[in-house]
């Protein structure tokens, strides 16, 4: 029983924090967005070339042989500086089911992703199943050697701005079944593919796709034909994981910055942070922050244990992080006063960012129902 | 970073979950379960057993009589200890003035009173609280005028719990009426039968007789009976804060048992449509409750293992205690809920109709003052904010 990083662990999250410190100074951050432009590609291919976008990818494949530990390091950081970067499809979902790519597929995919060349979204969500990963209508049926997929994703994280997508369909079963569900490489030029692009509250640029009659081979089935669920489930509870590490960089942050304010803001003559109902609301920060650390610890340790325990981890991890992080940031905003709700600030960002991190993969209230559901 | 225990602490925990098995009073169980406290001869029957066994004090070090345990140790112990709904030990000898004794007494009250807080045989109460001394503690009046080799003792103590039972109590004392305000403050232990100490009950809104106002008048009490030095006793309750973690997580990881009560009311209970615990509301409402009993309990985790490594954990211990007190209250209040009309079946009027067992009402009425003792949770907040945040 320990929760201390490792030398290396340390090492990785001082040089993610200093990177987040040169490269997503505030302003520039902000300056970026308005110009209307996604993610920095020449930042990607750097971040790519320090290692981060393998660190969970084996050693014998060029990889950093990390874990989740090393990803949950490097994801605080990105929600502490609010990076736009794709890391979730890439550094997360892809090294967990790109390995699972059918012989004679696109092999070198992986590696094209590793470099930062390629970026790979997984729609995970359709329009009528929200956010129950069995809910898949899209059909994908078998035409010799091909398949034909038709239906439609909802959600896209990042999806704008990828290359490839990780598309569900049904090759069995009904909406609901998790046999059935199988999993396709597509690239985003597929004929018959339509990517709607739309940005997000918080900048990220994701989308919605329609599939009309797309034709993949058979070598583009990740995993088993009809047996993709457990593969999706595992690479949708690494990439929960990843974005509750993400969700405390950023609530952190924002706490933090709540706190410099309350000891320099000046109001009545006196610092605001001398007002102890603004001291008690502070003190509820920190100790949301403190019990969203514990969660995000107890989910990321509870990768490998047993199914029925990890999921409740999960499921009880993911609600209760979405809570303790939408409060915080609220009351960032609300603590800071007017200026808390300029978008010239950071606080507010953090607040949309906590806002999407919540909504990811199901929200509070999705996971403690599922909760409820496995405690019954 | 890992969730996992090492094979020696898996060795320990398999040794202590079978003497809790054992040992545990199938009595005590049910209002161990509803956060209750036990009666005063349970707790002293409960100590002699650990004591017996060589456990009288998990967390004092091994040359006071204590285990030594580790601090993962420790938290194994507690945790098992939940999970049989085994008691926690009374904490006003044993992790008051036990501490506070060990670190600043002379050899003498050493040897004279930590044997016999380990083996139940002494029972103190705290004098700290009074009447206009509350929250605001160092603004207490109760003088102690020096007397040759006796300090003359008058004044009012409040909130005494089970004086009715001690025969020792310690006590804060203003000596130094001209000092500023807490440097006047010493800290003295009494024999309750010395004399002039004179006892009034006062009946909590649990109807039990927890507590008391002890009033003092004239006591003379013995020099030799002075902690540390005049005029110091305030800077000694500092050794409290540190030893804070251990206490915390013995009572924080009981809400297991509160939680696996109400949990069973609501699945036990009956509506026109089926189980209670079957409702949707009430099913998200307990998972609510559950999510945050987990994350309070990984804090403790964290905190125990921050303290197995040397670590400071900061503020998290009155965290915790804020926590903890404000989840006691809400899981005890979805317990008594959960039960309906049964929670109407509190007290017994005749013979002839049983009352069953008010153990979640009590435990629900208890419950208030966790978030008053020890520091108001607003104290604690005011606390974390100068500390911690720096505000």
């Amino acid at each position: 029983m320990n929760f201390d990083l490792t030398d290396e662990q340390r090492l990785l999250r001082d040089s993610v924090d200093r990177f987040g410190r040169e490269h997503y100074d505030f302003p520039v951050w902000r300056a970026r967005v308005l110009r209307g432009e996604g993610f920095d590609r020449g930042l990607w291919r750097r971040m790519a070339a320090l290692g981060w976008l393998t660190l969970t990818v084996p050693e014998a494949q060029d990889g950093y042989g990390g874990s989740a530990i090393d990803t949950m390091v490097v994801m605080e950081g990105v929600g502490r500086a609010l990076m736009l970067e794709p890391y979730v499809g890439c550094g997360v979902i892809a090294p967990a089911l790109l390995p699972h790519l059918a012989p004679g597929g696109h092999s070198a995919l992986l590696a094209e992703i590793m470099a930062g060349e390629a970026v790979l979204s997984l729609a995970d969500a359709e329009p009528g199943a929200r956010y129950d990963l069995v809910g898949v209508e899209t059909r994908a049926e078998q035409q010799g050697d091909s398949y034909v997929l038709t239906g439609e994703k909802s959600h896209a994280l990042d999806g704008a701005e990828a290359d490839w997508f990780v598309v569900p369909a049904r090759t069995a079963g009904a909406p609901g079944d998790a046999q059935g569900v199988s999993l396709f490489l597509v690239p985003k030029a597929a004929p018959g593919l339509a990517v709607h692009g739309l940005r997000a509250m918080d900048h990220r640029r994701n989308a919605a796709l329609a599939l009309d009659g797309v034709v993949v081979g058979a070598d583009a089935l990740i995993g088993a034909r009809d047996g993709g669920y457990p593969l999706l489930r595992h690479a949708v509870d690494l990439a929960i994981v990843a974005r509750l590490a993400e969700a405390l960089g950023a609530m952190e942050a924002a706490y933090e910055q709540t706190l410099v304010y309350l000891k320099t803001r000046r109001q009545f003559g006196q610092v605001i942070g001398s007002f102890q109902a603004l001291q008690h609301r502070a003190v509820d920060m920190a100790i949301a922050c403190e019990e969203a650390r514990s969660m995000t610890y107890l989910a990321t340790l509870s990768l490998g244990a047993e199914p029925a325990e990890r999921s409740r981890a999960i499921a009880a991890a993911k609600a209760r992080v979405g809570q303790t992080s939408l409060f915080v940031a609220r009351q960032a905003v609300q603590l800071h006063g007017g200026i808390g709700f300029s978008d010239e600030l950071a606080i507010g960002h953090y607040l949309k960012r906590l806002t999407m991190i919540d909504m990811a993969f199901g929200n509070a209230a999705h996971h403690r129902a599922l909760y409820a559901a496995q405690a019954a | 970073m890992d969730l996992a225990l090492d094979p020696a602490d898996l060795a320990f925990r398999d040794e202590v979950r079978a003497f809790f098995a054992e040992n545990t009073p199938a009595s005590f169980k049910p209002r161990v379960r509803a956060g209750m406290r036990l009666e005063p001869p349970e707790f002293v029957a409960w100590q002699k057993l650990l004591h017996a066994r060589g456990w009288g004090a998990p967390s004092w070090p091994k040359e006071y009589g204590g285990t030594g345990w580790t601090p993962t140790q420790l938290f194994i112990f507690e945790t098992e200890a939940a999970r049989a709904d085994a008691p926690v030990q009374y904490h006003q000898g044993l992790e008051l003035i036990g501490p506070i004794i060990f670190t600043f007494g002379n050899a003498e009250q050493k040897a004279r009173y930590l044997p016999r807080i380990l083996s139940s045989d002494d029972w103190w109460c705290q004098g700290y609280s009074e009447p206009n001394a509350g929250s605001d503690l160092a603004s207490l009046t109760t003088r102690a005028v020096r007397d040759g080799d006796h300090y003359v003792v008058s004044g009012q103590k409040l909130w005494t719990s089970y004086a009715q039972v001690a025969n020792r109590m310690f006590c804060l004392v203003r000596t130094d009426p001209d000092a500023r305000k807490q440097a006047g403050i010493s800290l003295l232990l009494l024999d309750m039968d010395m004399p002039g100490i004179s006892i009034r009950p006062i009946i909590t809104m649990d109807e039990i007789h927890h507590t008391n106002e002890v009033f003092l008048d004239n006591v003379r009490v013995p020099v030799a009976n002075l902690i540390g030095e005049e005029g110091q006793g305030w800077s000694y309750g500092k050794v409290l804060l540190d030893r804070e973690r251990g206490v915390t997580a013995a009572t924080t990881l009981r809400l297991s048992q509160q939680v696996r009560g109400a949990r069973a009311a609501a699945a036990a209970a009956r509506t026109a449509r089926g189980r209670l615990i079957d409702d949707p509301v009430i099913a998200d409402r307990l998972a609510q409750l559950e999510i945050e009993v987990t994350a309070l309990e990984m804090m403790v985790m964290r905190t125990m293992a921050e303290a197995a490594s040397g670590q400071d954990s900061g503020p998290r211990a009155s965290m915790i205690k804020v926590r903890w007190s404000e989840l006691l209250q809400e899981v005890t209040e979805f317990w008594v809920e959960a039960l309906g009309y049964d929670a109407a079946a509190f007290a017994q009027l005749d013979e002839a109709n049983a009352a069953g067992e008010p153990w979640p009402m009590l435990g629900m009425l208890y419950s208030r003052v966790t978030s008053i003792y020890g520091g108001a949770n607003e104290i604690q907040r005011n606390i974390i904010a100068r500390r911690a945040l720096g505000l």
